[in-house]
């Protein structure tokens, strides 16, 4: 646990970067500071490792006042992911990833061997250890400073902005790497970001900045998108806020119809769905490949009987439902879909079904009836070993929409 | 140009070529083992930054002769000890460097510097173990300015008749007579190529990762 009491940072020339902020961040967990710029949630995150320090008030972790402890030495108990990595680049990923269990007082040659294991861990070829930090890609810097961050097996990781510079792509795997790695490791991790959405995808909680260094509100995801603890928390979840909060309401309960599917490279056949086909209408046909796995889909009035579904047939794109998807994801499954059913896929990413958007809805209608004051109220500060039940049955994957 | 003069001299050439080598090396050495601990204080500490430079600018601006002259005077030593010449250079390349050091500790990225003290480097060995490491591309210009510029003060001593290369110029000046004022130029000009060469050798060498980027 790493408590803020009263901390408060005011530099000599009288800005006010951190604002008497009081603050428990529990053990085990993702908890995600986010604000716009100038909030102070960087700086709040460096009082903790002393990169900079309180003007008054103390941080304590696990009951102890930091300021007792020689920083440096703190520092070293403290795995950092920087921006943009800040990696060495005079040192080759082995030794980066090496370099606070050296500083520990490990021999090279043991530090070096560990960190192989780690490059692993983190999803990395280990035949990049050998390589300097400039010969990699943005995201493979980032895995390479998460590496780092974790060589000396600290129990407390800080990460600052860590895939900020990365493109959205990227972005979007080293945070579901993130998640997959806490899964195994169990850290308390403080992680900033001026993104509401990564806010909500990794954090247990959030403590939510606003400009001046005050501490809007600290809730957990779900709470903070479904009743924002003030204007300005509302302001800045921002008007998208009612679809983002889908994200933890999982799709499990939805019914899904089944298919009927072509089959890539195969003779359609010779009197091809399409006969039910109203006119001038597209009718579209799902496409899957030999595994089962959905290719595509295929307005069927252009296949005459007999012949092949090629790839050059197919409208690409709908994104895919898989078995632990929240509502969010199955709603923009069907919405993204050209035939208007989006797909949901098993584990091996075969279609099982589809589910139509006025569908995904309606379950949502259903289930708020249900539950009208979804989840437990939390006001601002206060005690936050909270997650939603909707934000734990998203991470835990147990319900399926492959039903 | 007289090649047999030059035959005949041969013995005492390869002597003042030596004793010029010398004479330019250790100052280059020492003023850089001085410049780098003086040039991270300046780094480090923004006051001293403006003292330091300015005081190194200040004694570049002395010119050498009057310095191979008051030296002696100063330190008890022989006016023909070429202590006064190897002391003398240290000071140059010390007031040239300074600067350079400051400045290349200076272009190292702060993020890296922030990264370093987030470890839980100390600063003593943040400084050596990162930071200078990564300022050597920087410092390496510099030192193959301060060495060329060495090998041409080194003759300067001539005048005082401390023996190296520059007697070559005293000697064909007073003679009336080219050939070894034209073997002091080239002579003078390969050790300052052997030394440029030198230190961009080890520069290449110490930085592997600056090669590494291009052959990716």
């Amino acid at each position: 646990m790493i408590s803020f009491q009263s901390v408060s940072k005011v530099y000599p020339d009288g800005t006010r970067a951190v604002d008497d902020l009081t603050i428990e961040i529990p053990t085990g967990k993702i908890t995600v500071f986010v604000g716009p710029s100038g909030c102070g949630k960087t700086t709040s995150v460096r009082m903790i490792n002393r990169m900079i320090e309180p003007s008054t008030g103390s941080i304590l972790i696990d009951g102890q006042d930091t300021t007792s402890i020689d920083a440096p030495f703190l520092r070293r108990g403290i795995g950092y992911v920087i921006q943009n990595a800040g990696l060495f680049p005079h040192r080759t990923v082995l030794d980066n990833i090496a370099t606070v269990p050296v500083l520990q007082g490990q021999s090279r040659r043991a530090a070096r061997s560990a960190a192989a294991g780690l490059l692993e861990r983190v999803g990395l070829d280990p035949a990049m250890g050998k390589r300097y930090p400039a010969q990699l890609s943005g995201g493979q810097q980032q895995r390479v400073g998460v590496a780092r961050a974790l060589a000396a097996d600290p129990p407390v990781m800080l990460m600052d902005e860590p895939f900020s510079a990365v493109d959205p792509v990227v972005r979007a795997q080293l945070q579901d790497e993130l998640i997959r790695l806490q899964g195994e490791l169990g850290k308390t991790i403080v992680f900033v970001t001026h993104d509401i959405d990564e806010a909500v995808k990794l954090g247990d909680a959030i403590a939510v900045f606003a400009v001046g260094g005050r501490l809007a509100q600290y809730a957990s995801p779900s709470e903070v998108l479904s009743r924002p603890g003030d204007d300005f928390v509302a302001d800045f979840v921002g008007r998208d806020r009612g679809y983002r909060a889908l994200s933890f309401r999982a799709a499990g309960r939805l019914r899904l119809h089944d298919e009927p599917t072509l089959t890539l490279d195969r003779p359609a056949p010779a009197d091809p769905v399409a006969a039910e086909a109203v006119d001038g209408q597209p009718y579209w046909v799902l496409v899957v490949d030999d595994e089962h796995r959905p290719r595509g889909w295929v307005d069927a009035r252009q296949l005459t009987g007999g012949r092949t579904v090629g790839l050059g047939d197919l409208v690409l794109g709908g994104s895919l439902a898989g078995p632990q998807s929240s509502m969010r994801t199955a709603l923009d499954a069907a919405l993204s879909s050209p035939s208007g059913r989006g797909v949901a896929i098993d584990d091996d990413g075969r279609v099982v079904g589809t589910v139509a958007a006025h569908e995904v809805l309606g379950a949502i209608e259903t289930a708020r009836a249900a539950a009208p004051a979804s989840g437990p109220h939390h006001n601002g500060s206060g005690s936050t070993t909270k997650q939603g039940p909707e934000a734990s049955a998203q991470r835990a994957g147990s319900a399926a929409a492959a039903s | 140009m007289n090649w047999n003069w030059l035959n005949r001299n041969t013995d005492q050439i390869t002597s003042w070529l030596l004793q010029h080598l010398w004479l330019a090396a250790v100052p280059t050495i020492l003023g850089l083992l001085l410049a780098l601990p003086l040039g991270a204080i300046a780094f480090r500490y923004r006051w001293s930054y403006a003292a330091l430079i300015t005081l190194a600018g200040l004694l570049y601006t002395i010119p050498s002769l009057a310095l191979f002259v008051v030296l002696p005077g100063l330190l008890g030593t022989q006016i023909l000890d070429p202590i006064n010449v190897v002391i003398a250079l240290t000071l140059y390349t010390l007031a040239l460097l300074v600067r350079v050091v400051a400045d290349a500790l200076g272009s190292v990225s702060p993020l890296v510097r922030q990264s370093a003290v987030a470890m839980g480097y100390r600063p003593l060995r943040s400084l050596v173990s990162v930071q200078l490491p990564l300022a050597i591309p920087v410092i390496g210009a510099g030192l193959r300015v301060a060495a060329v510029s060495n090998v041409s003060l080194v003759s300067v001593a001539a005048l005082l008749g401390i023996p190296q290369l520059g007697q070559l110029f005293t000697t064909g000046f007073q003679l009336n007579f080219y050939t070894p004022i034209i073997a002091g130029i080239v002579l003078c000009l390969l050790v300052a190529a052997v030394f440029d060469g030198l230190i961009q050798l080890a520069v290449r060498l110490s930085t592997p990762w600056e090669r590494a980027v291009k052959n990716r």
